[in-house]
């Protein structure tokens, strides 16, 4: 841990993604990542497998499932099928780019501010707090309603009401690790501040970095439909958001087609769960408390006794 | 009292801060919106109106600190401009219809979610390796993964449209008058009862995951292990001892997590058609109507605001370490 930069010098690039193994045998991570893998599948062949028009008017409006649209017709006689699987592709990629963004800024304004303290942190972390308390979708309704509509807009929204949150708890990671003597042993042999961020903090935070990649993607995706869903986007492009504003647009529940509002949201359900289990996965893998205790109540299990009260600090093998 | 007045500060930087926001953003944005903002009151105002509605707005052509000061003294009086959608009512006669029945179905549904969550997370926390702490966090999760407004869609939908058991909008009957009779309240009671039905399924997840994570680190503290070694009820350890310390954070989240929450329910009430500040959000969005949204924006921030420093009074009386500061 002290010097991360010599050792993955000296070893070979297989044991550098070492830390990747435990992800595969985690049974949540490889269930998350392997919904998510298959709606980016789909939306980046979506488009290649169906050739036509996503507007095209291909029967009658409000259909309910059938052999030539399995998944019903919209209330403009859009086949949902399609519309779900090609708003696929401008969801993810706002959900992804305002993750890795969010990410980003997050760790540039957190690790500046517990790194350097005094009136730098003091500063940062009020700007910081400001953000984080004021309401989220409001904000993002009055900012979007001012910028031309469409998908570049909702992930420039989405990174300014969405940055804080990531900022705040890598600030508090970095003021904790600053304390360590690993820093210290860095400042002392005459390392400069930028080499010290980034070689000797930054690796101890990868998984932190992760998690709050994957949550902001998340609630970027939801946040990204909300705003849609009120109308807020550019309504022609295709997206998971603007499918929800069209069927509501069309009163459709109120007409019984339940079925252009289902795919849709299940969709984004199934992406956000599998995130969701991945940011699981990863917890249980970097926190060993957790999986101490996991580990000790499968032994009780395994012997018929009754897990007990309270938390094991040390796990002792045998 | 210092850790309160600590936060007050906070709060009134983040009212300045959107205030301000507010200030700039229609003279920050390309293509001049404060002229089409005017521009949609063409019209329907006299040219003198609309030039005196142009100065309470601050936008003339002195220096920006002097339109600045007026837009403050403005926004201080509680004169947050005409909405175009509901021309001629003021922002702030438009707003106070919808802020009561916002702050009736959010708080409720937000303060009956936290302590169901907290409850069941203390409970799952305490049978680890149980049947609920087995198969409740994953449905909740699931259920926490779904959009707030699609789960209130098929809420509607099913319970709703096809069983008819919950009335499909509103607030109440619209055949009743508002008042405090019987019928009244029983209508608005069953007009709540889905939405907010709603709001506590998607957000229950969250509160009892918080929960019960906090929960199993404070059971590995010495004084758990003190306490049953004294043989004290096991009701008495699991409430005043665990839950009461691994609640702190808990609180601390539920403050920090309100605005997100509110978000959900605005996007909830949209869907119900409920009368609250989402359904005025989404008439402002359609009608371009920029006051109201800027206005909405404001109370809004402040209702988190408020609902903060509410928090901080709860966290203060609950963890005895911030008084002594």
């Amino acid at each position: 841990m002290e010097a991360p930069a010599i050792k993955s010098e000296a070893e070979p690039a297989v044991s550098r993604l070492g830390w990747l193994k435990p992800l595969f045998r985690n049974r949540k991570a490889s269930v998350g990542a392997l919904i998510f893998a298959m709606y980016v599948l789909m939306a980046l062949l979506g488009p290649l497998l169906f050739h036509q028009d996503p507007d095209a008017f291909l029967g009658m409006p409000h259909q309910p499932p059938s052999w030539a649209h399995p998944f019903g017709t919209t209330g403009q006689g859009q086949d949902v099928l399609v519309e779900t699987i090609l708003g696929a592709r401008v969801s993810l990629s706002v959900g992804l780019v305002t993750g890795a963004s969010v990410m980003v800024i997050g760790a540039v304004v957190g690790m500046t501010a517990g790194y350097f303290g005094g009136w730098i942190d003091g500063g940062l972390s009020l700007v910081t707090n400001v953000f984080l308390i004021m309401p989220g979708l409001p904000l993002a309704v009055v900012l979007a309603a001012y910028l031309p509509a469409g998908p570049a807009t909702i992930t420039l929204v989405l990174v300014l009401t969405g940055w804080a949150w990531n900022a705040r708890v890598l600030r508090a990671q970095v003021l904790s690790l600053r304390e360590k003597d690993f820093v210290a042993a860095a400042i002392v042999s005459g390392e400069g501040s930028a080499r010290i961020i980034f070689r000797e903090i930054l690796p101890n935070m990868t998984s932190l970095l992760m998690s709050g990649f994957i949550s902001a993607t998340v609630y970027a995706i939801g946040a990204q439909v909300g705003l849609e869903f009120l109308g807020l986007g550019d309504v022609s492009v295709v997206t998971w958001g603007t499918n929800l504003y069209w069927a509501s647009n069309n009163a459709a529940l109120l007409t019984g087609a339940w079925w252009t509002v289902v795919p849709t949201g299940a969709s984004i359900a199934l992406v956000g769960f599998a995130l969701v289990l991945m940011n699981f996965a990863l917890d249980e893998i970097t926190n060993p408390r957790l999986e101490a205790d996991r580990a000790r109540i499968e032994l009780a299990k395994k012997h018929g006794f009754e897990a007990g009260f309270s938390t094991p600090v040390v796990r002792r093998h045998g | 009292m210092r850790y309160l007045l600590k936060h007050l500060g906070l709060y009134m930087m983040a009212a300045w801060a959107s205030l301000t926001l507010n200030f700039l953003l229609p003279r920050m944005m390309p293509g001049d919106p404060a002229s089409a903002m005017f521009g949609r009151f063409k019209g329907q105002l006299q040219p003198e109106a609309l030039l005196a509605l142009r100065e309470a707005f601050g936008f003339t052509n002195e220096p920006v600190l002097t339109q600045y000061v007026k837009y403050v003294s403005h926004m201080l009086r509680g004169d947050l401009g005409v909405s175009v959608a509901y021309f001629p009512a003021k922002v702030t006669t438009v707003i106070g219809t919808g802020l009561m029945w916002t702050l009736f179905l959010t708080g409720f549904a937000v303060v009956l979610s936290f302590v169901l969550g907290t409850l069941l997370g203390v409970y799952a926390a305490w049978r680890r390796g149980g049947y609920l702490d087995s198969i409740l966090p994953p449905t909740l999760v699931l259920l926490g993964a779904f959009p707030y407004f699609w789960l209130a869609m098929i809420g509607l939908y099913f319970l709703g449209f096809v069983l008819d058991w919950f009335p499909l909008r509103h607030a109440y009957d619209d055949a009743l008058a508002p008042g405090l009779s019987l019928p009244f309240i029983g209508s608005v009671l069953e007009h709540l009862a889905l939405p907010a039905t709603v709001i506590v399924v998607a957000t229950l997840g969250g509160w009892m995951l918080g929960m019960r994570n906090t929960m199993i680190g404070v059971l590995s503290e010495d004084y758990i292990t003190m306490a049953q070694a004294k043989g004290l009820s096991q009701r008495r350890i699991m409430f005043s001892y665990a839950a009461r310390n691994a609640l702190l954070p808990n609180v601390t989240g539920f403050g920090m997590a309100l605005g997100f929450v509110l978000s959900g329910s605005l996007l909830t009430e949209i869907v119900f058609s409920y009368p609250g500040q989402g359904y005025l959000l989404v008439q402002a969005v359609r009608n371009q109507d920029y006051p109201l949204m800027q206005g909405l924006f404001l109370t809004i921030t402040l209702a988190v605001l408020g609902a903060n420093w509410l928090v901080d009074i709860i966290y203060v009386w609950l963890d005895p370490r911030t008084r002594g500061r």
